[in-house]
């Protein structure tokens, strides 16, 4: 069954390479191996992720998506024993190359994690982080990015007058979109999101979903979850992981409706996982 | 009905030896805070000591001892806090990993005597530069470097990981991240292990007795500056510190009033070290309650 | 924000970005590593040419210093330089300090972890962090005007002694020996102390058939770090011991450990002469030592790991 699956992969990766340089790709994965030690985690996967749309990578616990995600802006970096191979390609350039400068490339693919993670400083001050080591040092400039990027984050209403108390102050929810808005200010490509939501209760979730929705107008996004229903409410492409790896990548709406592989809708139904 | 017995017998011995640590310590600082308290007056604290005749004072002995301790944080403190960082953040496992570990192992478990004969042979010697306060604070570097090393290892790995890949993530180095993230928020710890190691090195009298030497030269407390052979503040003067003092003053035993003096003395150094201990205790809560009020 | 440049000249290595502040500060950090290294080889290799002089230049033999009691280094006609009644000394007074320190400690570790955890421990906890503040002088000082008036006129002797010098020292070494066996102690596994209670053992079967034997590793590192503690002592016991050069016969007698010896002798023998080396060639002695308590040390451990 599941050789029957690597199979069909397999014979899909063609025409994945095909479309590389379409221009509505951002990020194009070909082959891409991940190791922790001798451990295989993500085994062989190839893909596009499309510009200027949300893209979801679901599959059970340990199927590798988180994994993948990490790859991107190479936070899997600081795990060590942890090994890519093959390509992911972004403007050309293959970041898995030893030549990147990780620093800069995570300055264009950011990301934002499963917990709230605010730094212990003040909400102003969780914004300008980035901002000041990219070398912005104008207290008007560093306003204007703060202001723009909490609005975008739909969360400059309720912070405006306390800018300056500490980030810890804030709910979950709103710690969340604070960790999105500080990853909007250093106006990135690509954001990634790593189960944003898993932590927040259903209001605030509901928040963050709208939110992410809106962001893609103006970045990429892809986003790993647990959660069925947020995949199918936001996201416009789906790829479902298993094992390690890739066994369906297609529009959400097929994904959800007529998948082709029995595995995807095994697991949509919630019959594993 | 036996193993009873035993059971009971085995929880009266516990409990015994419990009674016998506490009354130890009962004992001993009732002894040095009674005997001690007798002899602490404004003029002990502020009257230079005497070599031959009684009624001597420390006040040198307690400057050096304050002076030194300022010269060896100020020296062990970014060593010890950039060896931490450097252990908890770069160091990958392996050979030389294990090779800086080891010379920590070795560094703390030195007898402080070999750790002065250290200073004797290099500080004193080698450098020509004879009993100077400056050595001393260096063998108490050596003395207290690991422990220092250690505090900021611990605080460092304590700091929750994510707070770090969020500023990764960020685009910022991680020698930047360091600066900005992580140490401000081990600082408490790292702080609370400095005084407390403060406490110790304020006490430490062997490393001492040969490198910063038994006696103090004639100082002239309005005398600022550091390069004046009479100034309190001149790095290269021998400097008899407080703990040294009470163990000269026995050991000498020329003036007539030795255990006064030294009486004294303990007292003033234990409650030193007391209030080390309980500046780090307070320090550390304080600073803990600020960064979690917040919330 | 400079999207506009071509992707290679942003996201590439260049010079300048190695040049940046990640650089710096690792070198810094990198600097402080070795500074400890260097600390550690400079001791290791100064103290050991220092302490190898008296036999390289001055010609004494190793065996007979290490093996014979005469010293008797300010004899003009034949210096004596036998140093076995300080090696004695100092092994003497770590072992008999820690017979008295080690049931203390462990047994005061046992207070804390299973007899009364609650209480007993936020009461203990406390009074052995203090008395480990309580610097080694005053502890000599408390020895020499207590411990010695009284062994004197109630035990028999000088007071100056071995007895004196292994209590002092048992009092110092407690705390070291306490927190570690207590550490050891609370990290057992839980299910242990279930086992054994549900079979119907009694609280002191569970403690000296189940909870010391797994314990025993890491009690004996607690009493191994103890006595390298008490080896090193220098002033504390030298202003008890009494510094004879004689070999002790009774626990009553004055006598001399490798640190004391050092202690006085080592500020009035000029730097150079014969006496003078062969009190590095002790410094020598308590290096080794030191290095061999941590050889021990880790020995145990790996025995630990094994478990």
């Amino acid at each position: 069954m599941l050789t029957a699956i690597k199979e069909r992969t397999n014979v899909e990766l063609p025409f994945q390479t095909t479309s590389v340089f379409q221009p509505e790709t951002i990020l194009a994965v070909k082959n891409l191996e991940i190791f922790y030690g001798e451990k295989r985690a993500v085994n062989g996967i190839s893909l596009d992720i499309e510009k200027n749309t949300v893209t979801a990578l679901i599959g059970p616990s340990g199927c590798g998506k988180s994994t993948f995600l990490r790859s991107i802006n190479r936070m899997n970096d600081l795990i060590p024993g942890a090994k890519a191979i093959g390509e992911i390609i972004y403007e050309d350039l293959n970041i898995l190359s030893e030549d990147i400068n990780v620093v800069a490339l995570r300055k264009e693919i950011g990301m934002v994690f499963q917990k709230p993670n605010p730094f212990p400083k003040s909400i102003y001050e969780n914004i300008t982080h980035g901002l000041k080591f990219a070398g912005i040092k104008k207290k008007s400039k560093l306003d204007e990015i703060v202001e723009e990027s909490l609005r975008k984050a739909a969360l400059w209403d309720e912070v405006k007058d306390r800018l300056h108390k500490s980030a810890l102050s804030l709910s979950g929810g709103q710690q969340q979109r604070l960790c999105i808005a500080r990853t909007i200010a250093m106006k990135p490509t690509v954001i990634l999101l790593d189960e944003p939501s898993s932590a927040l209760d259903p209001i605030s979730n509901a928040k963050v979903e709208d939110l992410i929705v809106d962001l893609k107008k103006e970045y990429s996004i892809i986003i790993v979850t647990h959660n069925m229903q947020q995949a199918s409410r936001i996201s416009d492409k789906t790829a479902f992981f298993l094992s390690g790896d890739l066994i369906e990548y297609d529009s959400t709406e097929t994904i959800f409706t007529n998948p082709s592989v029995k595995k995807t809708e095994e697991y949509i139904s919630g019959r594993f996982g | 009905m036996n193993s009873k017995a035993a059971d009971r017998i085995a929880t009266g011995v516990f409990v015994a030896i419990a009674i016998t640590i506490v009354t130890i310590l009962a004992g001993l600082f009732f002894y040095i805070f009674v005997n001690g308290f007798k002899h602490i007056s404004l003029e002990f604290l502020t009257s230079p000591s005497s070599n031959v005749r009684a009624g001597g004072g420390i006040r040198d002995q307690l400057f050096n001892s304050f002076y030194i301790l300022f010269i060896t944080m100020l020296i062990t403190v970014p060593i010890g806090i950039g060896g931490g960082v450097y252990m908890a953040e770069y160091a990958k496992p392996g050979k030389v990993t294990d090779l800086i570990r080891t010379c920590i192992e070795v560094l703390s478990s030195l007898p402080s005597i070999v750790i002065g004969m250290f200073g004797l042979l290099i500080f004193v010697n080698t450098t020509g530069w004879g009993y100077t306060i400056l050595g001393g604070a260096l063998a108490l570097t050596i003395f207290n470097l690991p422990t220092m090393v250690r505090t900021t290892e611990d605080a460092i790995r304590a700091v929750p990981r994510d707070l770090k890949e969020a500023s990764l993530a960020l685009g910022v180095t991680h020698w930047h991240t360091i600066k900005t993230i992580i140490l401000p928020a081990a600082f408490p710890s790292v702080l609370t292990g400095a005084i407390l190691a403060a406490g110790r090195v304020f006490g430490e009298a062997a490393a001492l007795l040969f490198t910063a030497g038994l006696s103090t030269p004639r100082l002239d407390y309005t005398n600022w500056n550091p390069f004046s052979e009479q100034s309190p503040l001149n790095i290269f003067r021998p400097a008899e510190t407080l703990a040294v003092h009470i163990w000269s003053v026995n050991t000498q035993g020329l003036i007539p009033d030795v255990n006064e003096v030294a009486s004294g003395s303990s007292a003033v150094l234990v409650l030193s070290v007391l209030i080390f201990n309980l500046l780090a205790r307070w320090i550390g809560s304080l600073i803990h309650k600020r960064a979690t009020a917040t919330k | 924000m400079e999207k506009l440049l071509p992707a290679k000249d942003r996201l590439l290595k260049s010079k300048r970005s190695r040049l940046d502040g990640e650089f710096r500060g690792k070198l810094i950090v990198i600097l402080c590593a070795v500074i400890m290294i260097s600390a550690t080889i400079a001791i290791t290799i100064f103290l050991g040419t220092k302490g190898m002089q008296s036999f390289t230049k001055n010609g004494i033999s190793i065996i007979e210093f290490l093996t014979s009691t005469n010293w008797n280094p300010t004899d003009k006609a034949s210096p004596m330089y036998g140093v076995l009644p300080f090696i004695f000394g100092s092994f003497a007074v770590t072992f008999l300090a820690a017979l008295i320190a080690a049931p203390l400690g462990i047994g005061g570790a046992i207070f804390m972890t299973e007899i009364a955890p609650s209480w007993g421990r936020k009461i203990l906890q406390p009074i052995v962090e203090l008395l480990v503040g309580i610097p080694s002088v005053v502890y000599g000082f408390i020895g020499l005007t207590v411990l010695v008036p009284f062994i004197r006129e109630n035990v028999g002797g000088l007071g100056f002694s071995l007895l004196s010098g292994m209590i002092v020292l048992a009092v110092m070494i407690l705390p070291t020996i306490t927190t570690i066996a207590t550490d050891a102690m609370s990290s057992l596994p839980n299910h242990l102390r279930e086992g054994s209670y549900a079979l119907g053992a009694t609280r002191w079967q569970t403690i000296r058939k189940v909870l010391v034997p797994a314990a025993m590793p890491s009690l004996l590192t607690a009493i191994i770090l103890g006595m390298a503690r008490a080896f090193g002592e220098a002033l504390a016991v030298q202003m008890v011991i009494g510094n004879v050069r004689n070999l002790p016969s009774s626990i009553l007698d004055a006598s001399a450990t490798l640190t004391t010896i050092i202690t006085l002798n080592m500020g009035h023998t000029t730097y150079g002469s014969v006496e003078n080396n062969t009190l590095w060639s002790m410094g020598l002695i308590l290096l080794i030592m030191s290095f061999a308590f941590i050889l021990l040390i880790r020995y145990l451990s790996s025995r630990r790991k094994l478990r």
